[in-house]
C-alpha cells in the first residue's frame, strides 16, 4: 500500500493541563472520504484544530510523506490542505465575491481562479446571486455553502471539514451533503468530521469512532452503521 | 475678516491632519485591538526629521516646495522604519499577552520616544524655515493660505488611496479580514505577521506626513508635539468609532472644526472669560461627550470587547 495523504499517529492535544485529544492515530488515503463521528466533547474539533496548525501539539502529523507539526497555519492552505472550520468562519464584512477571493489568496494563476469561480459559481448558484452582498447577512446555510465555496477556491487536495450540518435545517442539509459529495467525486479528498453520524456514513468511505479524545472503533462505513455499538450510541436505536 | 468661514477653514486643516494621524490609531486598533498611544510619537519623530533635513537644505538654493517635499521623502521612511520596530519590539512579544500589558507597554515606548527625540533634538522649539510660498486667497472675507489648500487637498488625495488600497487591493482584503478573524485568515494563507507589520508601516507614513504638515502650517516642531496631537487624533478616531476608517476621517475632520469654531467663539461666548487658548479643551470635552452617550462613535458598530 502506498503512503496516505494524511497520517496521523500518537497525537496529542491539550488545553493547558487539561488532555482533550489522547494519542489518536488515524490515516486518510488520497482520494478518500473518511469520517470522524463522535459526540460533544469527543475532541474531533481539538484534533482538527491541531491538523490545521491552530493549536499545538505532540505526536506525528504526516500529509503526502512530511510533516507538519511546526509549520505555521498559513503555509497550509498553499499545499493543498484546507479546513472548512465549525461554525463556518466566514468574513462577516466581506462580500460574498471577497470571501471567495480570499480562498485564492496564496494562488497566483489568476486565469484558473477565474475558471473556478465560475465553476463555485456553478455548483452554489445562490453565492452568485449574493456575491456582492456582506456575507454576515447570509442565511446559516448559505454561509456554509460559502465557507466550503472559498475553501474550493484554494483548490484543496485535501479537504478538512468540521460539522458542515451544524444548525442547519435538514433541507438545506440535504443541499449541503450534496455539495460535499460532488467534490469528493472530482477526486478531492476528504476528512469530514460530523456529530450527525447516520449522515456521515452514509457519504464516507470509512469511519473513525472518537470518544473522550480516543478514537475506540474503526472500519468501513457500511461496517460501522451496522455495528450496534454504534447504532446504540451514535444512531439512536 | 469673517470668524465663521475662516474657522472652518482653520477647521478643514487642522481636521484633515487629525484625520491622517487618526487613520494610523483605527487601523492598528481594528487589527490587534491595541491602542497604539506611541503613534503621536511617530508623528513628531517625522516632523522633526522632515524639519532637519529642511533646514539643512534651507539655504541650498533649492525652490522652497522642494525642500519641504525632501524632508517629507526623509520622514516618511524614517517613520515607517520607526513604526515598523515599535511593532516588532514592543508589541509582537505580547500579542498574546493580556490587554493591559501591551497597553502599558504602549505608554512606555510614547515616553522612550519623546525622550530620545529630546535628547537628540533638544528642549527647544524648532521654527520651521520661511521657505515656503505665503501667497493665498480671499474666499467671503476669510483669508486660506495656498499652503492649507494643499494640505486639505494632499490629505483628501491621500485618504481616497487609503480607501483604494482598504477595499480594492488584494492586501487591502487581507487587512480587513485579519480584523475580523485573525485565525480564519491564517487558514486563507494570510500571514497575520506581514499584514500586521504592513498596517503599522501605512499608518506610520501617513504619521509622517501628518507631521510635515503640522509643522509647516504652525510653523514650529519640538520634542512634545506628539503627545496632544496623538491625544487629540485619538479622540477623533474614538469620536468616529474606533476601528472604523471612514469614521476616523470623519471623526478628524469634526474634531477639527469643533476646536476651530470653539476657539473662534470661546471668547465671545463667555464675554472674554476663556480666551482662544482654551481651544484644547474642546477635544477633550468632546471625548468625555462620547464616551458617555455614544461609546462606539458616529459609524463605530458595537463595542467589541477582545480579550
Ligand atoms: N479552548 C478550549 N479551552 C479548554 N478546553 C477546551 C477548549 N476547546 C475545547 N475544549 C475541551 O476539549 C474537549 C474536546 O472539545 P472539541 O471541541 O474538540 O469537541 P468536539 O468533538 O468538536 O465537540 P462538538 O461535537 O461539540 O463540536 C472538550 O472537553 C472541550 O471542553
Ligand atoms: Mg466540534
Amino acid at each position: 500500500m502506498s503512503t496516505p495523504m494524511l497520517e496521523v499517529r500518537d497525537l496529542h492535544v491539550s488545553y493547558g493541563g487539561i488532555a482533550a485529544v489522547k494519542g489518536i492515530g488515524f490515516e486518510v488515503a488520497a482520494g478518500e472520504m473518511v469520517c470522524l463521528i463522535g459526540a460533544n466533547g469527543a475532541g474531533k474539533t481539538t484534533t482538527l484544530k491541531a491538523l490545521a496548525r491552530l493549536l499545538p501539539a505532540r505526536g506525528a502529523i504526516h500529509y503526502n510523506g512530511h510533516s507538519l507539526l511546526h509549520r505555521p497555519p498559513h503555509a497550509l492552505i498553499g499545499e493543498g490542505m484546507t479546513l472548512v472550520p465549525e461554525g463556518r468562519g466566514v468574513f462577516a464584512r466581506l462580500t460574498v465575491a471577497e470571501n471567495l477571493d480570499m480562498g485564492a489568496y496564496c494562488r497566483r494563476d489568476r486565469a484558473e481562479v477565474g475558471a473556478d469561480l465560475d465553476r463555485v459559481y456553478g455548483m452554489l448558484p445562490r453565492l452568485k446571486e449574493r456575491a456582492g452582498q456582506l456575507a454576515g447577512t447570509l442565511s446559516g446555510g448559505e454561509q456554509q455553502m460559502l465557507a466550503i465555496g472559498r475553501a474550493l477556491m484554494s483548490r484543496p487536495k485535501l479537504l478538512l471539514l468540521d460539522e458542515p450540518s451544524m444548525g442547519l435545517a435538514p433541507i438545506m442539509v440535504q443541499k449541503v451533503f450534496e455539495v460535499i459529495q460532488s467534490v469528493a467525486a472530482q477526486g478531492v479528498t476528504i476528512l469530514l468530521v460530523e456529530q450527525n453520524a447516520r449522515l456521515a456514513l452514509s457519504v464516507a468511505v470509512r469511519g473513525y469512532v472518537m470518544e473522550s479524545g480516543a478514537i475506540t472503533l474503526t472500519d468501513t462505513a457500511p461496517a460501522l452503521l451496522d455495528d450496534p455499538k454504534v447504532r446504540e450510541a451514535y444512531l439512536g436505536e | 475678516m469673517d470668524t465663521f468661514i475662516q474657522q472652518i477653514i482653520n477647521g478643514l486643516v487642522l481636521g484633515s491632519i487629525y484625520a491622517l494621524v487618526a487613520l494610523g490609531y483605527t487601523m492598528v486598533y481594528g487589527i490587534l485591538g491595541l491602542i497604539n498611544f506611541a503613534h503621536g510619537e511617530v508623528v513628531m519623530i517625522g516632523a522633526l526629521t522632515a524639519l532637519t533635513v529642511i533646514k539643512l537644505l534651507a539655504n541650498s538654493g533649492l525652490p522652497g516646495v522642494v525642500v519641504v517635499l525632501l524632508g517629507l521623502l526623509a520622514a516618511i521612511p524614517a517613520c515607517m522604519a520607526l513604526g515598523f520596530t515599535i511593532e516588532r519590539v514592543a508589541y509582537r512579544p505580547l500579542r498574546h499577552a493580556p490587554r493591559l500589558a501591551p497597553l502599558i507597554t504602549a505608554i512606555g515606548v510614547s515616553i522612550v520616544l519623546q525622550q530620545l527625540a529630546m535628547i537628540f533634538w533638544g528642549r527647544s522649539y524648532h521654527a520651521f524655515p520661511p521657505i515656503l510660498p505665503t501667497t493665498g486667497r480671499d474666499i467671503g472675507g476669510a483669508h486660506i493660505m495656498d499652503l492649507q489648500i494643499v494640505i486639505v487637498l494632499l490629505a483628501a488625495a491621500i485618504m481616497a488611496g487609503l480607501m483604494l488600497l482598504i477595499n480594492k487591493t488584494r492586501l487591502g482584503r487581507a487587512m480587513r479580514a485579519t480584523a475580523e478573524n485573525p485565525q480564519i485568515a491564517g487558514l486563507m494563507g494570510v500571514n497575520i505577521n506581514t499584514i500586521i507589520s504592513a498596517t503599522f508601516l501605512i499608518g506610520s507614513a501617513l504619521a509622517a506626513v501628518a507631521g510635515v504638515m503640522v509643522s509647516a502650517n504652525y510653523s514650529i516642531a519640538h520634542y512634545h508635539m506628539g503627545f496632544i496631537l496623538g491625544l487629540k487624533a485619538f479622540t477623533a478616531a474614538v469620536l468616529g468609532g474606533i476601528g472604523n476608517l471612514p469614521g476616523a476621517m470623519l471623526g478628524g475632520v469634526l474634531l477639527g472644526l469643533i476646536e476651530s469654531l470653539g476657539a473662534g467663539y470661546v471668547g465671545d461666548l463667555t464675554g472674554g472669560f476663556l480666551g482662544s487658548h482654551y481651544q484644547d479643551v474642546f477635544a477633550f470635552f468632546v471625548l468625555i461627550l462620547v464616551l458617555v452617550f455614544r461609546p462606539s462613535g458616529l459609524m463605530g458598530e458595537k463595542v467589541s470587547e477582545r480579550a
